[in-house]
């Protein structure tokens, strides 16, 4: 995409910055343990938790790794792997 | 044919007037000696009715440097004023205003900066602001002070340039004293400057994120565009000084100004109001025989690398006369000067001489001193790295 002057966007372009490129490592959820409390879902800074019939689900092209999820999951149902 | 109206006019004023004829839309400062002049001739006239700008007072430069950025990003004309600490205060904002190629119109009114604390004059100032992207022009009269502020104008909101411009004058000797100015009508004012027709900005119906992130994909080439931006600029300050001449009749502008350099042995460079010293000092000392002249640096950013070394090709030396200091390295004019001949086959001696800091006195004596030292150099084909503290006074210290 051809840069605008004084970097500027536009419109909706915090949604094509694919922040996910920052994590350093990924979180993985168990679904047999995860019971879709959301709270996952209400503590994730980026907003890219989604919760489903199969229970949470990470948009990896947002998460940033943060780890919170993991730290305030009540059935410690996620865990980070490294990146490959 | 010089037109205009002549008046005998205080140096602020005269800025103001040309501002008031350039009809910004949003004016926004905060008062600092020796800047406040001109602001509060600018507030009056929009209390008055003479202006129909929005002036917003700011509580602190940052502050109106950050309502200005917002304004000129929504299409308005934009102005302010400012002097040393209040400058220093601006730099955050600058960088953003440069960056997002926002072409806010700026006086420095020049000031030494902090501490000690002082009010007298010298370039320390702007020139810490030599990095950002902000076009830097001084001035060396009143007369030249307010032609620069019409081209000004012009010169930022040019669509190939789209950048910010700081005018910078002395404070007190250009911002405070009076001078013979020939003043222009509004009208062709208004014809030579235009309106500001940005070719993006804020607009609810078509909607623009301005200071979206960016990652390391796109930050060194926002910087290279940057480059590339001020390159231009360099033949859009000759081409508009150009058509101010044929507008106006008088010759006011351009990057660099050459007094009698045609077969100087030893030149004379500096910007802003000691150049008018010098020129006395060069025709007195022509007078005497000597072959000296004299280069002045309008354009510091762009900084008229090309025309620089044209000029000063035959000299022996130029001594070159910095107001500022980069603290351990010296002159920063002296510094810039020496880098744009590092590669040049036939190179002049550079001398760097700091001079007039926090307005200490410089007059056609010490010129004469520098001269003479400047001689005395060559003479002994000797090369000096350090800059010469002119008029230090050693018994203090």
């Amino acid at each position: 995409m051809k840069l605008l002057m004084g970097g500027v966007c536009g419109p909706g372009g915090s949604k094509q910055l694919e922040t996910g490129k920052w994590r350093s490592s990924t979180p993985v959820v168990d679904q047999g343990c995860c019971t879709r409390c959301g709270v996952c879902y209400q503590f994730c800074p980026d907003s890219c938790i989604s919760i489903t019939e199969q229970g949470a689900q990470i948009n990896l092209f947002y998460c940033k790794g943060c780890m919170i999820c993991v730290h305030e999951c009540p059935k410690k149902a996620l865990r980070m792997e490294d990146q490959a | 044919m010089m037109t205009g109206k002549v008046a005998i006019m205080e140096g602020s004023r005269a800025v103001a007037e040309a501002i008031r004829a350039c009809q910004p839309d949003v004016i926004s400062a905060y008062p600092i000696s020796p800047q406040t002049h001109i602001v509060e001739y600018l507030a009056s006239y929009v209390a008055s009715g003479k202006l129909q700008s929005k002036y917003i007072r700011a509580d602190s430069e940052f502050s109106a440097a950050s309502i200005l950025a917002g304004a000129s990003a929504a299409g308005a004309r934009t102005y302010t004023a400012s002097s040393s600490q209040g400058l220093l205060l601006m730099t955050e904002v600058i960088f953003n205003i440069a960056s997002t190629r926002l072409p806010v119109v700026l006086t420095t009114v020049n000031r030494a900066v902090s501490a000690p604390i002082t009010i007298q004059p010298d370039h320390q100032d702007s020139m810490t602001l030599r990095d950002p992207g902000i076009i830097q022009i001084h001035v060396e009269s009143i007369q030249e002070a307010y032609d620069t502020h019409i081209q000004a104008f012009r010169i930022a909101e040019d669509k190939e340039i789209m950048l910010p411009i700081m005018v910078c004058m002395d404070g007190w000797i250009l911002s405070h004293s009076f001078e013979v100015v020939t003043m222009l009508p509004d009208d062709e004012i208004s014809a030579f400057v235009g309106n500001f027709k940005p070719e993006q900005r804020l607009d609810i119906k078509k909607p623009l994120t301005y200071g979206a992130y960016a990652d390391e994909d796109r930050l060194m080439e926002y910087r290279y565009t940057l480059m590339v931006a001020q390159q231009k600029a360099k033949g859009k300050i000759e081409e508009i000084a150009t058509e101010f001449r044929q507008t106006f009749g008088r010759c006011s502008g351009g990057l660099i100004d050459s007094y009698r350099c045609e077969d100087a042995d030893i030149l004379f460079m500096a910007m802003g109001s000691l150049v008018s010293t010098i020129r006395v000092v060069v025709d007195e000392m022509r007078n005497e025989g000597h072959k000296v002249g004299l280069v002045k640096v309008r354009s510091y950013r762009p900084f008229p690398t090309e025309a620089i070394r044209l000029s000063c090709q035959n000299a022996k030396a130029i001594a070159v006369i910095d107001k500022s200091i980069s603290i351990n390295i010296g002159g920063i004019l002296a510094t810039e000067v020496k880098s744009a001949y590092y590669h040049q086959p036939k190179r002049p001696r550079i001398i760097s001489f700091l001079a007039g800091l926090g307005g200490k006195e410089v007059n056609r004596l010490s010129l004469r001193q520098m001269h003479a030292q400047s001689l005395q150099i060559c003479k002994q084909d000797v090369w000096i790295d350090e800059p010469i503290f002119v008029g230090l006074n050693k018994d203090i210290l």
